[in-house]
């Protein structure tokens, strides 16, 4: 079996406030394999953009990276050094943010930001770096290039931002692009242009891209594999179908529950009641018993592993143990 | 689609696995609720107090100025000389107790100690007209911090009140009112200080003759309404500011649409929020207010003699300052002290309580 | 036509933004929107942002006073002059569940200000069993009344401003994205309890969002703004099912539906460029450079809103079914 691309194994990521350790991720594994499109999916704070950054290595201060390894193609990136660092991300792994006008310069023209992340990783001349950026630019669709190059930031829209920025990070033409949030910030028929994009580019170009969002919705549209995190763990990963048509969960099911649906008149929302945990004082055993409605003895005790559900599928919920001993009491009893 | 085969978990191992099966029963509510656990309640102010105290820096700045404000409270009552009187042995005046280095007996008193008399000693030696410098140097202290303290209470009061009118009225009101207060910021504080303290001291000089306020001199007396008048405006800056950014939270607007009166709103949601960084302002304005008393007094214009201030100790000292050096270091290390403590403490509080650097 | 609990008239809100010296032009955030709230009912209104959704919330509660335009609560026309008596019918709940609560006043407070504003207790006890009254209608623990307000998390300080809002037992509330600072699972809970209150109460709302998916669940009816103007209005499922206006179908077609078999055969209705900016607004109809069926007279006449079958308006010299 090929290795896969990225490999994540056992990650924890810890913030030391003064309040104590906030296990912002904890013990988190998954795989991306080349040209596939995973989205992590989880609730405010729930450590999806965390997982990103540790990626990266770009966490801020006071966060580190307490114990895990994140291979990539076999080699543990955190191990590297800071100037190896400086080489992996761009031309490895590129990732975009959120807010397109806190993360572009505004002090450069578009086309010298694009030419310097060009520059950086190449060894193109300044000409070619500039007929490199008119390219990334026409790629990403972003209307009269030409001029946009001579443009600052502040001059563009969100959307066309949002467009400079992914150009900016496919520029190097990296194996895996994170996308953290890239169309929170924007509106509906602008983030429908952008997946576009996005889908698009991929097909073309072949990379691998992390998409990190709240939105089931995002993630349904663009994403081949998920990732359903909860208070900085896994609760279920698998492909979109299985996660969407056969979530095995309780804190998916009552998340797919929760959106409102087109043409769902006067149907009532079953929401998750309570509120999300605290994660400097996080509970012993499923961080999600206290908001689930089925919880059971074992879930305020113990925190349960992950099982598989079938081949595509893992989860990590003592419902589906429970099931298996139903089951075997069931055939025992016949 | 088997990428997650290469994880070496288990495939359906779970029999293999011994559960007590009683702990599959459906949790109570109550197990549920214990299960979550809520953070201590703490107020703002608390955990602001918190913040404070776990700084080093400004915890030593509140030990030393809690034992110079004790020091100055306490010491007069108890010590056994006055700042204003010579020394006296035997109800002598004692005159040869002059210049003397600290801990230091006059021949007089070591007479008197032979003859086995208890002599308190002078911690800080004597100046040249045989008075105690340690009380000397503590009434210095005294009169310095009462400055600062009562300076700094001008400047907030005023500051607060131009402040919040401006930022609050906002459109023409305030642009007319922060015009007035760019002009005064652009006059040279330090000549005006100087000017105003000598006009200021002709023209109330002689009207305050006989009151209490001429025994602290009248010196005194311009140097607050100097403050009064020119160094409130970095205040009035600085609560307009914060009263624009306050004015502008949802809060604000709620209040307004559950339709309270601006009074009402100005006293409870925007005041009370910007009250913490105003007292930080304060506590940096203090030491900046002494040191402005210290160099008056130190260039002749600060408190009447024989009343003596930390400026004007270090201005006496200057003549023999090759010969008594201590007599110039004992009131710049207080000046030191207290200006450094302020600073600190300030800092402490801004990083404590400031909400910007808060989330 | 005086049923109605609410009726804006051809409501204008512009500000104006100084381009140069002593030279102002008027940023036109809302340019004459006009509709009606029935008791108890739920008016959705959508658009992207910017468009002037939350200023049109802002201006018929008088918290901007408006530049022209009438609005009619129970039959009386609102004026500056006489917005405190209606104070107590009409209520406001923001979007920043964070910087709409005052950080230094405890929930009690915070519940008890519009309480003390309008004294509508006579005693202290009266005063604490109305807080705690207001706090279980919707669903926190009276327990919570003398904690502050930065100890909750946002849904249940969502669920605090709702309190504030619901003290004075207002008629009509403007719900001003009430959500959209929320994750997915608090959004559900709000939501009910938006609806829950209804049920009870029979409050109107004025639902302001910018999620198709939230609004048309909440809302009788919707309403969807471009660039300060209204252009399409009609029952909720009717708009859905059957957008009229260009913009609504684009608007529809682009909502994210958490589903991947539908996602994987949905057809999207592209929209090309971006909103155009407020000052330089272009001549027409608003929506005329990025609209594909934009004709000559899209570009000379501004469209007004047109009944186009019963209930349902838009604003569009051609309209396609």
């Amino acid at each position: 079996m090929s290795q896969p691309l990225l490999q994540v194994k056992d990650l924890c990521t810890s913030f030391d406030v003064e309040s104590g350790e906030v296990r912002a991720v904890n013990g988190i594994s998954f795989n991306l394999d080349k040209g596939k499109v995973l989205g992590i999916v989880g609730e405010s704070g729930s450590g999806k953009s965390v997982t990103a950054y540790s990626i990266m290595r770009i966490l801020v201060e006071p966060g580190r990276i307490k114990s895990g390894q994140i291979l990539f193609n076999g080699e543990d990136i955190v191990k590297y050094s800071k100037l190896q660092m400086r080489q992996f991300r761009g031309k490895r792994v590129s990732i975009i943010f959120q807010d397109p006008m806190t993360s572009l310069n505004p002090t450069y023209t578009i086309g010298n930001q694009l030419r310097e992340a060009i520059l950086l990783h190449t060894d193109r001349t300044k000409e070619q770096a500039n007929a490199r950026a008119l390219e990334m630019l026409q790629l990403v669709g972003v209307n009269d290039p030409q001029k946009r190059l001579n443009q600052y930031p502040h001059e563009l829209s969100g959307g066309m931002r949002q467009r400079v920025m992914i150009a900016m990070a496919l520029a190097c033409e990296p194996d895996i692009l994170i996308a953290d949030e890239p169309t929170t910030a924007l509106d509906v028929t602008i983030q429908a242009q952008i997946l576009e994009l996005m889908k698009d580019l991929q097909k073309k170009l072949g990379m691998a891209i992390i998409m990190i969002t709240h939105d089931l919705g995002v993630i349904a549209d663009m994403c081949d594999e998920i990732i359903v995190m909860y208070a900085g763990r896994i609760c279920e990963r698998g492909t979109a179908d299985e996660i969407f048509y056969n979530p095995c969960h309780e804190y998916t099911k009552g998340l797919l529950r929760s959106i409102p649906k087109l043409d769902s008149k006067n149907e009532r929302l079953i929401p998750i009641e309570g509120s999300p945990v605290d994660l400097t004082c996080m509970p012993a055993g499923c961080a999600f018993a206290a908001r689930c409605d089925k919880a059971m003895k074992i879930c305020l005790k113990q925190l349960p592993q992950e099982y598989w559900i079938n081949d595509e599928h893992l989860a990590s919920c003592w419902m589906n143990v429970k099931k298996v001993y139903d089951e075997a009491a069931k055939g025992g009893e016949a | 689609m088997k990428e997650f085969n290469t994880d070496k978990l288990p495939k359906k191992q779970i029999l293999s696995m011994q559960i007590d099966l009683s702990q599959f029963e459906a949790a109570t509510d109550e197990e549920k609720t214990q299960h979550e656990k809520m953070r201590e309640s703490t107020t703002f102010f608390k955990d602001g107090m918190r913040r404070l105290f776990k700084n080093p820096l400004a915890v030593i700045s509140i030990i030393v100025l809690m034992i110079l404000v004790a020091t100055i409270v306490i010491v007069p009552e108890i010590y056994p000389y006055s700042y204003s009187q010579m020394i006296e042995v035997n109800g002598k005046r004692d005159k040869t107790a002059k210049n003397l280095a600290p801990f230091e007996y006059s021949k007089n008193e070591l007479k008197a100690i032979e003859q086995g008399q208890e002599i308190f000693p002078h911690i800080f030696g004597t100046d040249e007209l045989c008075r105690d410098y340690f009380i000397r140097v503590v009434y210095g202290t005294r009169v310095s911090l009462i400055v600062g303290l009562f300076a700094s209470l001008i400047v907030l009061v005023i500051g607060l009140l131009y402040g919040s009118i401006a930022g609050y009225c906002g459109g023409k009101v305030d642009l007319v009112m922060m015009r007035i207060v760019d002009i005064i910021y652009s006059l040279p504080d330090t000549l005006m200080v100087i000017l105003l303290s000598v006009v200021l001291n002709q023209v109330i000089g002689t009207a305050l003759q006989g009151t209490f306020i001429a025994r602290i001199g009248t010196n005194m007396v311009s140097l607050f309404a100097v403050f009064g008048l020119l160094y409130w405006v970095s205040m009035a800056r600085l609560v307009r500011g914060q009263i624009l950014s306050i004015k502008n939270n949802e809060y604000v607007l709620a209040a307004r649409a559950i339709g309270t009166k601006p009074s009402r709103i100005i006293a409870k949601h925007i005041l009370p929020n910007c009250m913490s960084v105003i007292f930080i302002s304060v506590a940096l304005q203090i030491p900046s207010a002494i040191f402005t008393e210290s160099f008056l007094s130190f260039i002749g214009l600060g408190v009447q003699a024989p009343m003596p201030s930390l400026g004007s100790l270090a201005n006496a000292a200057r003549g023999g300052m090759q010969a008594y050096p201590h007599k110039m270091v004992f009131p710049a290390l207080f000046i030191c002290l207290i200006v450094l403590s302020f600073n600190l403490l300030g800092d402490g509080l801004r990083d404590a309580f400031d909400p910007k650097l808060r989330r | 036509m005086s049923e109605h609990l609410l009726e804006v008239r051809d409501l204008k809100q512009h500000f104006p933004i100084s381009t140069g010296w002593f030279q102002k032009t008027p940023l036109k955030a809302v340019d004459g929107v006009s509709f009606t709230i029935d008791k108890g009912e739920t008016l959705g209104l959508v658009g992207e942002s910017g468009c002037g959704k939350t200023t049109v919330g802002r201006t018929i509660l008088h918290l901007y006073k408006p530049t022209a335009g009438e609005v009619i609560y129970n039959g009386t026309q609102i004026t500056p002059a006489n917005i405190g008596k209606f104070r107590r019918d009409m209520q406001i709940v923001f979007q920043d569940p964070y910087s709409s609560l005052n950080p230094r006043m405890t929930v009690s407070d915070i519940i008890g200000e519009p309480l003390d504003v309008h004294k509508l207790y006579s005693s202290k006890k009266e005063r604490d069993e109305k807080i705690a009254h207001l706090l279980n209608l919707v669903g926190l623990n009276s327990d919570h009344a003398r904690r502050y307000a930065h100890e909750f998390s946002g849904g249940q300080r969502q669920r605090i401003g709702i309190a504030r809002a619901l003290a004075v037992e207002p008629k009509f509330i403007v719900c001003d994205e009430p959500v959209s600072a929320l994750d997915v699972s608090i959004q559900a809970q709000i939501i009910n309890t938006f609806e829950d209150l209804q049920k009870k109460l029979g409050i109107a709302y004025l639902f302001i969002a910018h999620d198709l998916l939230v609004v048309q669940h909440i809302s009788h009816r919707i309403a969807v703004m471009y660039l300060g103007r209204i252009v399409e209005i009609g029952e909720s499922s009717e708009i859905i099912a059957n957008p009229m206006h260009p913009y609504t179908q684009s608007l529809i077609s682009a909502i994210p539906i958490p589903d991947p078999d539908t996602a994987r055969v949905k057809k999207r209705i592209p929209l090309e460029g971006d909103v155009p900016s407020p000052l330089k607004m272009p001549s027409g109809c608003p929506f005329r450079p990025r609209c594909r069926y934009a004709t000559d007279i899209c570009a000379k006449e501004c469209p007004s809103l047109k009944e186009a079958a019963p209930g349902h308006q838009i604003a569009c010299h051609n309209p396609h079914f």
